[in-house]
């Protein structure tokens, strides 16, 4: 499988003062991709979607190279909403569809509630955003490698991977620097409790819906997949057989064709 | 030389296995499991009957912090503790030294009132601390986001300073307070009760603390060793900045027991000792700084000079090191009146610290022990301690009513 070419670009928002980069790659339809908490990387799933699409994917404020202070420039989850819609003008797509992973789904339904006609469609892939008492989401920041690999993961060769070990430190300081500040950026907004409200505005989300989960999620189970589907009018799910949290890396093909299946050409 | 005692009210008994067992002694452990709460007021009792004697026999001042869900030392609220000592050492010198309430996890103007009533209480003798809280407390225990941590500490810290200092009521408009009007009863006596900023060694707080004239502190329990490059970083930073190199701009937290003889204090104290660090802090590496609790420089700083790799070797050595082991890797300073003189000299001579404070009592050691310990350091050890810094330096950062020890007022004239 060849990988297809991306290239960066910078944006200039929120009165110039926070400067995401931008990977953007392939031809096609655009897709907006939002990462989850542990920060982007280009990889096999980015790959499969820009064989189809456009894939316009930024990075969440704070985590690119020398902007770790613009995470303080939005103070709320208002000012992150206001801020997206900023973003998607800037980057000059029209009738865009959203893929939100995790952290970046909760953004993603978040921006398709508030605006609804922005959207053309959307994806949610084990997207983060409700909460239920009875399935509470366990605290991932407070975990150290080997507990987060375990709720992020199904399978423990993949999570070797992706997971820093211990020794990290030393071996790839820049990887574990990187990681840990998108953590605590991402954390700013769900930290403790990765709710803000979404399931009050679920409803407001008009753009045709695809929820695609691992059915071995242990971080966000997939009886969240049912809270999504019946709160959005016009919503299907696609349950990826031994997947966990981490479903873009772990079945990266399995989800990406449901994907470009849903979205089309 | 400012010597304090600081007793931290743990769990005292706490089950052989219980490394073992638990994950961690903050924020897991379950209280119902592990405590009975008669034997708690028990032993907050105890903790109080300690400082008090410490008080009497001599000290300068006793510190009280603040800390939550946790068996290492549970006092969730350190005015109401406070409170008490300020009204049983009235007819005493001694400062009430609070390190105190968490600017995170308390409203702040609740902490302004609270501190201008213990001044009230003590007839001005606070010290007012100013600890944002530990990520346990802060984030894990209150919720805080951890990159919050700090912005949510200068605030408060901005509030507090004007709510005591402002003539007229005030409106303020914080990120995360925002007041109509700020106009608090009671004021402290003290018109600028001393500040001290408790630290782990970020430039971003060394700046904090240089900008606002405060005193900084470094509270640990791994002893000179862990604590030299900080406070070295310390001084070289005030240098830059232009600041004397006054020593009373600095505190500085050690593990301390006396016996009468180097052996004697060996053999009583050498369970609890290991009880403290084994049990006591028994707290997985990573919950001292959930992400972001470190702003980004402090976090590079420590990924890429090797500090977070040598805390990890650190932290795993402790599990195995006898109380041999933690004298001579410097961490306590324990031992006959002599050897804890001469190593308490060399201590704050080398890092400069004009403001010492003592972790006298430590985990499952017994009030007994714990003032035999208090009493034998205050009649052999802290009377030549005193004079370590001479009299060049003025300590800015006592109570004034404190500094001198003729110029003692009693509290009704204090107050009249």
């Amino acid at each position: 499988m060849s990988a297809v070419t991306h290239r960066e670009r910078t944006l200039s928002l929120w009165g110039k003062k926070i400067n995401p980069r931008v990977f953007v790659g392939g031809e096609g339809r655009p897709v907006i991709f939002l990462h989850g908490a542990g920060g982007l990387l280009w990889d096999d799933f980015l790959d499969a979607l820009a064989k189809n699409f456009t894939v316009h994917a930024p990075e969440f404020p704070g985590t690119s190279p020398g902007e770790y202070d613009a995470i303080k420039l939005l103070d709320d989850w208002h000012d992150l909403v206001v801020y997206y819609a900023e973003l998607i003008d800037e980057l000059g797509v029209k009738n865009a569809t959203l893929v939100g992973h995790s952290f970046g789904g909760m953004i993603a339904a978040e921006i398709a509630a508030a605006n609804p006609r922005s959207v053309e469609k959307l994806v949610l892939v084990a997207p983060l955003g409700l909460w239920r008492d009875d399935t509470p989401i366990p605290p991932w920041l407070s975990m150290n490698g080997e507990e987060m690999s375990e709720v992020f993961f199904h399978d423990k060769e993949v999570a070797k991977r992706f997971m820093l070990s211990p020794d990290s430190a030393v071996t790839h300081p820049d990887l574990l620097l990187a990681a840990t500040w998108a953590l605590a950026c991402a954390g700013k907004f769900t930290w403790p409790i990765p709710d803000r409200g979404l399931r009050d505005r679920l409803h407001r989300i008009s753009a045709p819906t695809l929820l695609v989960w691992g059915d071995s999620d242990k971080l966000v189970p997939p009886i969240y997949a049912e809270d999504f589907k019946s709160g959005i009018a016009n919503s299907r799910l696609s349950l990826v057989p031994g997947a966990g949290h981490a479903i873009i890396h772990e079945k990266h093909s399995e989800a990406a064709r449901a994907v470009c299946d849903f979205i089309g050409t | 030389m400012k010597v304090s005692f600081f007793g931290v009210m743990p769990h005292r008994e706490l089950p052989d296995d219980f490394e073992r067992r638990y994950k961690s002694v903050w924020v897991d452990p379950p209280f119902t499991e592990l405590a009975d709460p008669v034997r708690v007021g028990q032993y907050y009792n105890w903790t109080l009957d300690e400082y008090v004697h410490a008080a009497k026999a001599g000290f300068d001042g006793v510190c009280l912090n603040e800390h939550h869900q946790n068996a290492y030392g549970f006092m969730p609220g350190p005015t109401l503790m406070a409170s008490a000592l300020a009204r049983e050492t009235n007819h005493l010198n001694t400062a009430i030294v609070m390190l105190g309430s968490t600017l995170t996890t308390n409203f702040p103007l609740r902490i302004a009132e609270e501190y201008a009533m213990i001044d009230a209480i003590s007839g001005g003798r606070i010290v007012a601390g100013m600890p944002p809280g530990s990520s346990m407390d802060a984030n894990q225990a209150y919720g805080v986001p951890p990159i919050e941590t700090r912005e949510r500490s200068a605030e408060a810290h901005d509030l507090i300073l004007r709510a005591w200092e402002s003539k007229k009521p005030f409106a303020f408009n914080g990120k995360y307070t925002k007041l109509p009007k700020v106009n608090i009863w009671p004021r402290p006596i003290q018109k600028k009760p001393p500040v001290w900023i408790p630290g782990a060694g970020s430039a971003s707080t060394w700046e904090y603390v240089a900008r606002n004239k405060h005193c900084y502190c470094f509270v640990s329990f791994f002893g000179r060793k862990m604590a030299q490059n900080v406070l070295d970083g310390y001084w070289a930073f005030n240098d830059q900045y232009g600041l004397d190199r006054n020593p009373y701009r600095a505190g500085f937290n050690q593990v301390c027991v006396v016996g009468e003889t180097d052996e004697s204090c060996e053999r009583e104290n050498a369970k609890h000792i290991e009880y403290f660090y084994k049990r006591s802090l028994h707290v997985p590496e990573h919950y001292w700084a959930l992400p972001g609790y470190q702003d980004y420089p402090s976090l590079e700083k420590t990924v890429r000079s090797g500090v977070l790799a040598k805390m990890t070797e650190k932290l795993a050595q402790f599990k195995t090191y006898k109380y041999k082991d933690f004298v001579n890797d410097e961490m306590i300073i324990a031992g006959g009146p002599e050897t804890v003189r001469d190593r308490l000299i060399d201590l704050s001579k080398r890092l400069r610290v004009g403001n010492l404070m003592l972790v006298m009592q430590l985990g499952s050691m017994p009030p007994e022990l714990t003032k035999k310990s208090i009493d034998i350091f205050t009649s052999k050890v802290l009377p030549q301690l005193r004079g370590v810094w001479g009299d060049e330096w003025e300590n800015h950062w006592w109570p004034e009513r404190c500094r001198d020890k003729p110029a003692v007022k009693s509290v009704e004239r204090a107050n009249a």
